[in-house]
C-alpha cells in the first residue's frame, strides 16, 4: 500500500539545491565558503602587495634585535640594552600587575559596595546607589585622567620636602611633609612607599628569564606552611568533636600557627622596611610608584567595582525569601543562615558575570596609553612599533596576546559553569 | 454566676478609652529615623561614617561652587577675581573656560559659520528617534516634533542667511510636525531618510550624492519585487547585489552629471574638523544604529544548524570580544591601509565607526543569542507547525520575544558603545573627553584647569548614558506582557 509519506522516486534535479532544504544549506555553505575563501585571499593579496612597495617583510626578527629604550616601571630587569622582546616582556608584566590589583581591588569595593546597597540603612543604600550611578555612566577614561592629573597637578615637587638648616634653625615647617608616620611621600612625579628589605637577604635565583627573589620564596612557603598546619589543627578539633562533643578551644592555637611562621621568618631573615630619601633633586629608595599606574589602578578598580557591586546585589536578590525562611524553621542563625544557604546559592549567580568583569577590567588596562603607562601598548605597541616600524607584526602579536589572555580567562568561566551546573536528572 | 464574678472583680471597665496618639518615638519622622538610620549599633556607626563623608565632600565642594566665575578670559584673571571678591586663599570654579569655550566642546574644529548643520542635524535626530522609540504614540511624538521644531525655530529665524532656505526649513519642519500629529505612525517614514540627510548637513557638498546613494536602496527594494518569484533567499540577495552594484558603479557618475546640471549643495567640511561631542554623537548614533542589525544576524548564524556559518560567527564573536577596543582601532588607523588594495583611502572617521560598530555587533551577538537561548523549544516548534519559514518564524514568533528578553543587556551594550567614543581619542580624534580638554589645557590661559571640563564632560556623558538606561526600563515596563 503506497502511503502519502512515500518519498517521491525522481532523482536528483539541479534544482533541488535552491528548493529542497536538505540540498539547500549545503548550497549555501559551499557559497558562504568559497566567498570567504576569496575575501581572505583578496586581504592577503592586499597586504603581500602593500607590504611590496614599502619593501617591508613579515617577520618577528625584531624581538630580538636592541631595543635601545629605558621603561620607567619594571618588575624584571631590564635596560636600554634588553631586547625588543624583553620590552615585550615587561609590558606584559606592567599589563598584568594592574590587572592582578586591580581584580582584587575591584572586588573588594564592589562587594561592599553591593552589599551596603542592600543595607536597610536610607543613607548609606542610597549613597551607594548614586556611587554605581556615577561610575556606571561615565567613560572609565574621564576617571584614569581625571585621577591622574589630579595627582600630577595638585601634589607638591620634592624639593617641598627639602629640610635646610636654616629652617631648622628657624624652627619653620617644610612645605610638605610625608603622610603616615613618614613613611608614605607623594611627589608630582610618584608616590614612594616603604620597601622591604632584608639584612640576611638569601638572594635570588636565576630562572633563564628573570630573578627570583629566595627571601619572598621563604615567605610565601612560611605562610603555606602556616595554613596547612591550621587546617590540620582544624580537622583535629573536628575529630575530637565529634568523638566527645566537646570542641577544643583552638582560636589561640590558630593565631600562633598563622601568624607564626611568617613572623619568624621575617625576623630570621632580619626584615626592615627601606624609606625612600631626598637626594638631590628627588627620592631615592624605597618603591617608586608611578602616578599612571596609580590612576589607571584606582579608575579601573572603582570603575569595574560598580558594574561588580550590581552583580553582587542581583546575586544576594536572586536568593529567594522562602530559602532565608527554611534556614530559620531549622533554626539556624543569621550567619550561618548567609554562610550555608544564601552564599552558596548567591554565588552560583554572581560568579560567572564577576569572572567577566575580569576580562573587561583587564581589556581595560589598554587604556594606558592616555597616561603613558608602559603596557604591552606602550611597549609592544608604542615605542617598539615606532622604532622598527613594524605595524603589522606587533598590532598581529599585541592582539594575539590579548585573546590568549581573554581566552584564558573565558575558560576559567566555562570550568566554573560545568562545575557548579545544576545537576538534573 | 457572672453577677457575682462582677462584684468580687476589684475593678471593671464600663466605657472605651478614647484613642491616643502613637508614642512619640513609633511616629513620624523619630520613627523613620529610628527605623531607618539607628536600627541598631552597626547601622548606627555606618549613618555616622556616611554623615561625616558626606560632610566632608559638601564642604569641600560648596565654597568652590559658591564662588564660581563666569566671566573671566583665563584662570588667572578667575584666581584674580575670586581673591578679590572672597579674600585670600578662597577657592572657586572657573566656569568661564566654559563659556569661551563651549563651541569646542560641542563641535570641535567645525568652521564657526556653519554651526547651524551640527545643530539642525542634531535637532532632527529627536524627530527620527521619536517615532521609533515611541511608535505610533502621537502624544509624545508630537511633544518632542514640536519642541525640536520651536526651538530650531528660534535658533535659527534670526540667523543670516538665504531667504528660501529659511522657507525651506521652516516648512519641513512645519511639515514634521503636522504629520506627528495627524499620522504618528507615517512620522518613522522620516526616520531612513535622516542619515543621508545627515550626512549631507555634516559633511555638506553636493545635495545629490546621498540622493542618488538613497535611490540605491529603491534600486535594491525594486530587484527584490522584480524577484520576489525566486524565494525570499534568492531575492533578497538579487536585491543587496542591486544595491551594491548601483552604489559601486552607478550612483557617483550619475550624481555628478546631475550637479552639473542642477548644483545646489552646501559647503565642504572634511573630517578631521569634527571634535567634541559632535564626534562622539555621530560615531555612536551611527555605531548603535548599525550594530543591532549586524549583532542579531551574528547571532542567528552562531546558533544556525549549518556547521560552517557557526564556526564563522563563533570565530568572528569570539575573536572580536576577546581584544580591547583600542587594538581594533589602532587597526583601522595603521593596519587598513595594507590590507586594503594599494592606494585606498577612506575616511578616518568613517573606519572608526565601522570598528566600533563591529566590536559593538559581537557583543549585542551574545546578548542576543541569551535571549534566544532564553525563549521555550514549545516557541520554535509552533512557529514550525504553523509552516513558517525561517525568516518568517525568526520575524513574527522568535525575536520580538528574544529582543524583549534582551533589552537590559542590549542596552547596557549601548551605553558601553557611547561611553567608549571616548577612546577614539587614541587614534588622533578630537573625542570631547582627551582631545578638546587637552587642547584647552594646553592654551596659556587655562593652563593648569582640571575640575571644571571633567566635570562638564562628565555631565553631558551622565545625562545619555542615564537617559538611555531610564529608557530601557520604561520600555521594559510597556513590554511586560506577563502579571499584569
Amino acid at each position: 500500500m503506497a502511503t502519502a509519506s512515500d518519498a517521491p522516486k525522481a532523482g536528483f534535479r539541479p534544482s533541488m539545491l535552491i528548493y529542497d532544504t536538505r540540498y539547500r544549506s549545503i548550497t549555501i555553505q559551499v557559497f558562504v565558503l568559497i566567498l570567504f575563501v576569496l575575501g581572505l585571499v583578496w586581504l592577503l593579496d592586499n597586504t603581500a602587495k602593500n607590504l611590496a612597495a614599502v619593501d617591508k617583510d613579515f617577520n618577528f626578527g625584531f624581538l630580538w634585535t636592541r631595543a635601545g629604550y629605558d621603561i620607567n616601571q619594571r618588575l624584571v630587569e631590564y635596560t636600554n640594552d634588553s631586547t625588543h622582546g624583553r620590552a615585550l616582556l615587561i609590558g606584559i608584566l606592567n599589563t598584568l600587575l594592574v590587572a592582578v590589583l586591580g581584580c582584587i581591588l575591584a572586588t573588594v569595593v564592589g562587594v561592599l559596595a553591593g552589599i551596603l546597597r542592600l543595607s536597610r540603612n536610607w543613607l548609606i543604600s542610597r549613597m551607594m546607589t548614586v556611587y554605581v550611578e556615577i561610575f556606571r555612566n561615565i567613560p572609565v577614561l574621564l576617571w584614569i585622567l581625571l585621577i591622574f592629573v589630579i595627582l600630577t597637578e595638585t601634589t607638591p615637587s620634592p624639593r617641598d620636602f627639602r629640610v635646610t638648616d636654616e629652617m631648622i634653625a628657624a624652627g619653620e615647617a617644610p612645605k610638605a611633609s610625608p603622610f603616615f608616620f613618614d613613611s608614605i611621600v607623594i611627589t608630582n612625579r610618584s608616590a614612594v612607599i616603604p620597601e622591604p628589605l632584608f639584612t640576611r637577604s638569601l638572594g635570588n635565583i636565576d630562572i633563564g628569564i628573570f630573578l627570583i627573589s629566595i627571601d619572598l620564596l621563604a615567605f610565601l612557603a612560611a605562610i603555606a606552611a602556616g595554613v596547612f598546619a591550621n587546617r590540620a589543627l582544624v580537622r583535629h578539633a573536628q575529630r575530637v568533636q565529634e568523638a566527645t562533643g566537646i570542641r577544643p578551644v583552638t582560636w589561640w592555637k590558630s593565631i600562633l600557627l598563622i601568624l607564626g611562621p611568617p613572623i619568624l621568618t621575617l625576623y630570621a631573615l632580619g626584615f626592615y622596611l627601606g624609606y625612600g630619601e631626598l637626594a638631590g633633586f628627588n627620592f631615592v629608595g624605597g618603591i617608586q610608584v608611578l602616578h599612571s599606574f596609580t590612576a589607571l589602578w584606582l579608575a579601573l578598580s572603582l570603575y569595574t567595582g560598580a558594574f561588580i557591586a550590581e552583580n553582587v546585589r542581583a546575586g544576594i536578590l536572586s536568593v529567594s525569601k522562602g530559602q532565608t525562611e527554611a534556614a530559620s524553621a531549622l533554626g539556624l542563625r543569621p550567619g550561618r543562615t548567609m554562610r550555608l544557604v544564601i552564599l552558596p546559592q548567591a554565588l552560583r549567580v554572581i560568579i560567572p558575570p564577576l569572572i567577566s568583569q575580569y576580562l573587561n577590567l583587564t581589556k581595560n588596562t589598554s587604556l594606558a596609553a592616555a597616561v603613558s603607562y608602559m603596557d604591552i601598548k606602550g611597549t609592544l605597541g608604542g615605542i617598539t612599533m615606532n622604532q622598527t616600524g613594524r605595524e603589522l607584526e606587533c598590532m598581529l602579536l599585541m592582539m594575539l596576546i590579548y585573546l590568549v589572555l581573554s581566552l584564558m580567562i573565558s575558560t576559567v568561566i566555562n570550568i566554573y559553569n560545568h562545575a557548579i551546573r545544576l545537576k538534573e536528572r | 454566676m457572672s453577677d457575682q464574678t462582677n462584684a468580687s472583680a476589684p475593678f471593671v471597665r464600663r466605657e472605651m478609652i478614647a484613642e491616643q496618639p502613637a508614642p512619640a518615638s513609633e511616629a513620624g519622622v523619630v520613627k523613620w529615623l529610628r527605623e531607618n538610620l539607628f536600627s541598631g549599633p552597626v547601622n548606627t556607626i555606618l549613618t555616622l561614617i556616611g554623615l561625616t563623608v558626606i560632610y566632608y565632600m559638601v564642604s569641600s565642594a560648596w565654597p568652590w561652587f559658591r564662588h564660581s566665575v563666569w566671566n573671566a578670559s583665563s584662570l588667572h584673571e578667575c584666581k584674580e577675581i575670586v581673591t578679590s571678591n572672597y579674600g585670600e586663599g578662597a577657592v572657586g570654579a572657573c566656569w568661564a573656560m566654559l563659556r569661551e569655550r563651549w563651541h569646542q566642546f560641542l563641535f570641535g574644529f567645525y568652521p564657526p559659520e556653519e554651526y547651524w548643520r551640527p545643530t539642525f542635524a542634531f535637532g532632527l535626530l529627536f524627530v527620527a528617534l521619536a517615532p521609533v522609540l515611541y511608535f505610533g504614540n502621537r502624544k509624545t511624538c508630537s511633544v518632542v516634533v514640536g519642541t525640536v521644531a520651536v526651538l530650531l525655530l528660534v535658533y535659527f529665524l534670526p540667523h543670516e542667511g538665504h531667504p528660501v532656505a529659511k522657507f525651506v526649513a521652516a516648512a519641513s519642519l512645519a511639515a514634521l510636525g503636522a504629520l506627528a500629529w495627524f499620522a504618528p505612525k507615517r512620522l518613522l517614514w522620516f526616520t531612513p531618510l535622516y542619515p543621508a540627510l545627515t550626512f549631507w548637513l555634516l559633511w555638506g557638498g553636493s545635495v545629490w550624492t546621498p540622493v542618488f546613494a538613497l535611490a540605491g536602496v529603491a534600486v535594491g527594494v525594486l530587484a527584490y519585487r522584480l524577484a520576489g518569484s525566486l524565494g525570499t533567499v534568492m531575492a533578497t540577495s538579487i536585491g543587496f547585489l542591486a544595491t551594491v552594484l548601483w552604489w559601486l558603479f552607478l550612483s557617483g557618475s550619475v550624481a555628478a552629471q546631475v550637479n552639473g546640471l542642477l548644483p545646489i549643495g552646501l559647503e565642504h567640511v572634511d573630517s578631521d574638523r569634527f571634535g567634541g561631542f559632535l564626534l562622539a554623537v555621530v560615531i555612536g548614533v551611527t555605531a548603535i544604529s548599525g550594530s543591532l542589525p549586524l549583532g542579531i544576524l551574528l547571532a542567528l548564524g552562531r546558533r544556525s544548524d549549518m556547521f560552517l556559518i557557526k564556526s564563522l560567527c563563533v570565530g568572528f564573536i569570539e575573536a572580536i570580544r576577546g581584544v580591547p577596543l583600542i587594538t581594533l582601532l589602532f587597526t583601522a588607523s595603521l593596519l587598513l591601509n595594507y590590507f586594503l588594495p594599494p592606494g585606498t583611502t577612506f575616511d578616518i572617521i568613517l573606519r572608526v565607526i565601522i570598528m566600533v560598530t563591529i566590536f559593538a555587533a559581537a557583543y549585542l551577538a551574545e546578548v542576543v543569542r541569551g535571549g534566544l537561548a532564553a525563549l521555550p523549544r514549545g516557541q520554535y516548534e509552533a512557529a514550525d507547525a504553523l509552516g513558517l519559514d525561517y525568516w518568517k518564524a525568526q520575524r513574527l514568533i522568535v525575536m520580538p520575544q528574544a529582543l524583549k528578553i534582551s533589552i537590559p543587556g542590549i542596552v547596557s551594550v549601548f551605553i558601553g558603545l557611547f561611553k567608549d567614543t571616548t577612546l577614539v581619542s587614541l587614534v588622533g580624534l578630537m573625542d570631547p573627553l582627551r582631545g578638546v580638554t587637552q587642547v584647552v589645557r594646553s592654551d596659556i590661559a587655562w593652563k593648569g584647569i582640571y575640575w571644571e571640563p571633567y566635570i562638564f564632560v562628565g555631565a553631558i556623558f551622565f545625562a545619555f548614558c542615564f537617559g538611555m538606561s531610564r529608557y530601557s526600563m520604561y520600555l521594559e515596563q510597556k513590554l511586560k506582557r506577563e502579571h499584569r
